[in-house]
């Protein structure tokens, strides 16, 4: 089993993001996907560093992808996906609106905000060069069992959301700017304060979710310490890990230790607790009732 | 031309008033999974469409038939023969939104004619195009986070036909794109047709006010003698920061009947209402309006103001993203 850093979904500082992509090239990881995902008014902060993280990554042996927005409307977010194609790296899609701008011939990884339910939409994918797909993370065990089946036949690595924040839903609108009261033309980066999203909690207190600009997180950190030997058994190829503002390098370690067998299940989640002393976990989305729902309650 | 009214019909009576109301076109879908509005006692069995399709024809109305969830996987055969059925039942058309599916009809069912679903949430121009070439989609109902000016730039740089929703119920998600629902209760839009689902609804009481829970998750509480409104996820009641309230949306529907002539000008095919969940009479009443407001805009003459509002849902509605005051 192998480990992906998915983009990141938060809005950090220029030289936090720096930070990041640094302290990756020494991490236990595979692969990074970078770019940005949420908000195309985000990219400009850091949109220049990028050549400088991709070589850096490269350099230390990481295979790299540069991410597509997640919801592409304006004639300037089409431009910039037109323009990733011009890079020279790997391209994941997070939006089907990419496949328009994809240099002919080359493959592509499809990230975890595309719909890819069923074997007709994979093997359609994989059909126009996808070459590695990260499951939607609502899907469970059972699809993702048939569609890593699939997937080794095809050629096409699958992946699985590992730990972090869920991505829920994005929207046209930004629930941090209204949240300020103000309209997203004149955001004044609100989402730039939190850094792992803004929890959302119900009239009775619990958290529930997190606002990160036009996107809508989990207020759980989804964490699949406890499925690592069914996907692996499933065929799954590697887990998606989602950064996170503290202790985002030990995260990569702990799954490392998890995934080559040298700790045991309950180790990841332990450790994760501590470093984000309030979140709660989930893996409800793989094997419980709902999204939310963490398989060590039901169990104890 | 006279713009296309596609009006909802979650059942056989709902389609015969809404073609007796002067629908153009009416949607429904299979009563199973394979369509986003699977609520118990409602949608149609395969005889049902047959009759349904014929008596449409007959009295020169179209019939669309909605499969627009996303096939689980093991079970494509399901919404494959759910395509088979819509296409020999006579349908003009079928609204899709997974890509596997549109292969498998285009292929297949090469005669057959396929919409795109909102939930595909196709929002710009290229892939509008994209889905044109690769199987042949003739028509987009486009999402709801788009506004008037935007609508006109797609017009403007493709030949599929567009259809925008004026009426009803709101997502303020991009639609196909949530995962809110199955978050809270496992059910979602997507894989299983529903949204913050009736069977996940509790309501207590809780001294002296009352709450609605969603999945155990309290999203809204009013007092005894105030209504309660439906604990949709997106519309509920939610803290973060110092702030409370309707974080995400008001609990407000659609109604764009007065942007009509601006939503002709900008291109748009056919206007689309929803609510497939709503009483045949419901139906009726606003296919008829809208009839009246398309055939007065093609005569030259004003729309009547104000034509639908004691309809919408909690009473207050929005124009949506086509007035994008949040932009």
């Amino acid at each position: 089993m192998e480990l992906t850093v998915g983009a990141n979904q938060f809005f950090w500082t220029a030289d936090n993001w720096s930070a990041l992509y640094d302290e990756l090239t020494t991490a236990p990881v595979d692969r990074v996907v970078l770019g940005e995902v949420v908000c195309s008014k985000r990219l400009p902060f850091y949109q220049d560093r990028i050549p400088e993280a991709v070589a850096r990554l490269v350099d230390a042996g990481k295979e790299v992808a540069l991410t597509s927005l997640a919801l592409i409307t304006l004639k300037r977010e089409r431009k910039l996906t037109a323009a990733l194609a011009e890079m020279g790296v790997t391209i994941e899609i997070n939006d089907l609106t990419a496949l328009a701008h994809l240099p002919t011939g080359a493959d592509f990884w499809v990230g975890p905000l595309v719909n890819v339910y069923n074997e007709g939409t994979l093997t359609w994918l994989a059909g126009l060069g996808a070459s590695r797909v990260c499951l939607p993370p609502e899907l469970p065990l059972a699809s993702v069992e048939t569609l890593a089946s699939l997937g080794a036949d095809l050629g096409v690595a699958i992946e699985v959301w590992g730990h972090g924040r869920l991505p829920l839903a994005i929207s046209g609108r930004c629930y941090h700017a209204r949240l300020h009261k103000r309209t997203k033309d004149n955001c004044q980066f609100a989402c730039e304060d939190d850094p792992d999203g803004l929890e959302v909690r119900t009239l009775d207190d619990q958290p529930f979710m997190a606002m990160n600009g036009v996107q809508t997180l989990s207020g759980s950190y989804a964490c699949v310490d406890h499925q690592v030997e069914l996907l692996t058994k499933a065929g799954v190829s590697a887990l998606r890990l989602s950064p996170q503002s503290q202790g985002f390098l030990r995260v990569c370690e702990l799954y490392r230790d998890r995934v080559s067998g040298a700790k045991p299940a309950g180790s990841v989640a332990d450790e994760a607790r501590k470093l984000v002393p309030d979140a709660n976990l989930s893996d409800g989305f793989l094997t419980g009732d709902n999204g939310a729902s963490w398989s060590q309650d039901i169990a104890s | 031309m006279v713009m296309e009214i596609v009006c909802p019909a979650g059942t056989p009576a709902a389609l015969r008033a809404a073609v007796k109301a002067g629908a153009h076109t009416v949607y429904c879908g299979f009563n199973d999974e394979t369509n986003a509005r699977n609520f118990p006692g409602l949608n149609f069995d395969r005889d049902e469409m047959r009759e349904g399709v014929g008596f449409a024809h007959k009295h020169g109305a179209k019939v669309l038939v909605a499969i627009n969830t996303f096939p689980r996987a093991g079970d494509q055969a399901i919404w494959h023969r759910a395509i088979d059925d819509a296409h020999s039942a006579g349908a003009d058309a079928v609204i899709l939104a997974d890509p596997g599916l549109l292969d498998y009809a285009a292929r297949d069912h090469p005669d057959l004619r396929l919409h795109l679903s909102v939930q595909a949430a196709a929002a710009n121009a290229d892939i509008i195009n994209y889905y044109a070439d690769a199987f042949g989609v003739k028509r987009v109902v486009l999402p709801r986070v788009l506004s008037v000016p935007e609508i006109a730039a797609i017009n403007a740089e493709t030949d599929v036909e567009t259809e925008v929703f004026v009426f009803g119920g709101l997502c303020v998600m991009a639609e196909g794109r949530c995962s809110l629902s199955s978050y809270a209760t496992g059910l979602s839009p997507n894989m299983n047709g529903v949204c913050s689902p009736a069977s996940h609804v509790e309501y207590q009481d809780d001294q002296g006010e009352l709450s609605a829970k969603l999945g155990g998750y309290t999203i809204h509480r009013v007092g005894k003698d105030e209504p309660a409104p439906y604990p949709t996820l997106c519309k509920g009641c939610f803290s973060a920061g110092d702030q409370s309230g309707h974080l995400f949306e008001d609990p407000v529907s659609l109604n764009a009947e007065q942007l009509i002539p601006q939503l002709q000008k900008a291109g748009v095919t056919a206007l689309k209402i929803e609510g497939r969940q709503r009483s045949k009479s419901y139906v009726a009443q606003v296919v008829r309006n809208f009839r009246n407001a398309v055939d007065a805009l093609e005569a030259g003459q004003d729309l009547p103001a104000g034509m639908l509002a004691g309809l919408s849902e909690g009473q207050a509605t929005t124009t949506g993203a086509y007035k994008k005051t949040w932009r």
